[in-house]
């Protein structure tokens, strides 16, 4: 078997390396106690609102919801000079469209979830389908969903040439692979479903839908990390990570970008190859920013609503 | 063999729990001897800042409380208060207080506590009101509570101005964060265990310790602050806190004259002090057969 644009081989996924739990949530716990200076933090906290994948993936999204959340996008908190733009706004792939014409050329990108999201339980050709059909609507990014009731029953050969085969619908949009890491319960599944989602094309890793708790964890996007840098030792190919989920305050943000750093480097400190999947994670950010610029606690009345 | 007497940690007081400060500072408050009687936590800005955090998540569950409710639980923390009262006595008479001064003060405090827990459900009816007004509509105005509030308590006594400035931000719906005596901090730390076994939801009251030159300028400057309280007389202060309130325009409240062990410290209007005014113009034809103008 050979990876779609990689002449890799596929290793036996069965042989993923297993996960020391008590080392990995060690590990992740240290990454909470550095300190950071004020230059560094403000850095860290413009970094953090660069990398923010703004999400509203509800039943009740409506047009003007969107467009509202588009607005945004591009203007976090005009009251602060110089404040950087999202990195995408994340939606449904009926939403995409509205998404595209309110984003205009900010370079602020449209994100959709296919293939059947949250649940993922729809035959192939619905999810391809779902897939054509947000690309077709000028989706740049692509975040499915694997199937993880095949996953934990052993199918890796399905999961595999599934996430091929939406990779192939993709086209030029970059695929974001969601694990949904809440529902597989060990570190293990975790380690070995990441190696599958990259060897069979996933653009980025990303752990959850946010529908599911507990969403994205320090240690889980640990095992993530460590399985994009042996990736990427192997195969000298870069895979990106989107942590989504549960992440609403700054302080943990930074903690994540020390993760980031100390694991893989400066090559994926920037949106490209990292984001986070938050709605209210911006606001908090922003509170932080105000509150080192003038010096004084916020409050959120004086912030947009999420 | 003598027995190595086992002291009590002072700590502070935020959201229900009683975290020790963050700072990792502490100061050893000493009575008129000269005895250190306690370490006690200096709290710092970044206390402060989380105090308010769990102030603003438990105000929308305390001022959405019946008013009969809040009523039950302050008249409840007279209750606990006065179960405790020979502990209160013991830690007045450390910080200077003759036995007979702890036993009034304490008793004062249960007494204040229960007057409040009586106008908890009253006070709108008396400072509400029904407005004439010239069009057929029935309007009519109701305090409503402010929000978070920050108290700078009064620094002469232990319990006595604490329970007093606090009952009444409580009483009117508002929850709020309390910066205890510096020189006399032990009844707050110990007021706050009576809360915590009161029925008093986690942060309603937050109590810290520590030094009001340190913490005041963050308790008047804070955003999501809507009101401070100062209880000293020192003009410096009052006129910082008066600027930085300006900020959000914070309800200042300034009580510099108050003798907190007299009646005149036991009002409703302190209740008012930290409510809004909230009118309502409901549009109606006629009310009654003779054609109220009300």
């Amino acid at each position: 078997m050979i990876a779609k644009n990689t002449n890799i081989s596929i290793p036996d996924f069965t042989l993923s390396p297993r996960i020391d739990q008590v080392g990995v949530e060690e590990r992740a716990s240290r990454f909470t106690k550095r300190s950071i200076k004020a230059e560094t933090k403000k850095n860290g906290l413009l970094l953090t609102l660069n990398m923010i994948d703004l999400t509203t993936l509800e039943g009740k999204d409506t047009k003007g919801k969107v467009q509202q959340l588009c607005y945004k996008a591009q203007h976090l908190h005009d009251a602060y000079p110089g404040l950087p733009t999202v990195a995408a706004v994340c939606v449904y792939p009926s939403m995409v469209k509205i998404a595209k014409d309110a984003l205009g050329t900010s370079g602020v990108k449209v994100a959709a979830v296919a293939t059947a999201f949250p649940s993922g339980q729809a035959p192939r050709d619905v999810k391809i389908r779902d897939t054509k059909f947000a690309v077709a609507e000028g989706a740049d990014e692509i975040d499915m969903v694997i199937s993880r009731g095949k996953f934990l029953e052993g199918e890796y050969n399905f999961v595999f040439d599934e996430i091929a085969a939406i990779k192939e619908t993709c086209g030029n949009a970059r695929l974001k692979v969601i694990l949904e890491t809440g529902e597989l319960v060990t570190y293990d599944k975790v380690r070995r479903a990441s190696d599958i989602a990259m060897y069979a094309g996933a653009d980025f890793i990303k752990t959850s839908t946010g529908k599911i708790s507990p969403a994205a964890t320090m240690p889980v996007t640990l095992v993530m990390l460590e399985a994009i840098r042996d990736f990427y030792y192997k195969t000298g190919k870069m895979i990106a990570m989107k942590p989504a989920g549960g992440i609403s305050k700054s302080k943990l943000a930074l903690h994540y970008l020390v993760m980031l750093q100390e694991t893989l480097g400066t090559a994926w400190m920037n949106n490209e190859w990292f984001r986070f999947g938050a709605s209210s994670l911006a606001n908090d950010v922003l509170m932080l920013l105000e509150k080192e610029r003038t010096g004084v606690y916020q409050s959120a009345n004086y912030f947009s609503i999420d | 063999m003598t027995r190595l007497e086992v002291l009590k940690t002072y700590k502070i007081y935020i959201g229900g729990q009683f975290p020790r400060t963050e700072s990792g500072r502490y100061y050893t408050p000493k009575n008129k001897a000269g005895q250190a009687f306690a370490n006690i936590c200096l709290s710092s800005r970044k206390d402060f800042r989380d105090a308010v955090v769990a102030a603003r998540n438990a105000f929308g569950g305390w001022s959405a409380k019946a008013a009969f409710n809040r009523g039950q639980i302050l008249y409840r923390i007279a209750e606990m208060l006065e179960g405790r009262k020979a502990q209160f006595i013991d830690e007045l008479i450390k910080q200077d207080s003759t036995t007979k001064q702890a036993e009034a003060e304490v008793n004062t405090c249960i007494d204040r506590l229960i007057y409040y827990a009586g106008w908890c459900d009253k006070f709108q009816q008396v400072m509400g009101s029904v407005n004439p007004v010239a069009s057929s509509h029935f309007n009519f105005s109701v305090p409503e509570p402010t929000g978070v509030v920050a108290i700078v308590a009064p620094q002469q006594t232990s319990l006595l101005g604490l329970v007093s400035v606090i009952a009444p931000v409580i009483a009117g719906g508002n929850t709020c964060i309390v910066l205890a005596s510096e020189t006399k901090p032990l009844c707050a730390v110990t007021f706050a265990e009576v809360l915590n076994s009161s029925d008093v939801s986690g942060g309603v009251v937050n109590i810290l310790t520590g030094k009001p030159g340190e913490l005041v300028k963050y308790f008047a400057d804070h955003m999501d602050v809507n009101s401070i309280i100062y209880c000293e007389n020192d003009v410096e202060t009052k006129k910082l806190i008066q600027e930085k309130a300006s900020l959000n325009v914070k309800r200042v409240v300034l009580y510099d004259k108050i003798k907190w062990n007299t009646d005149e410290a036991e009002t409703p209007y302190f209740i008012m002090d930290t409510q809004e005014i909230k009118t309502t113009w409901h549009p109606i034809e006629n009310i009654g057969g003779a054609k109220a103008g009300y």
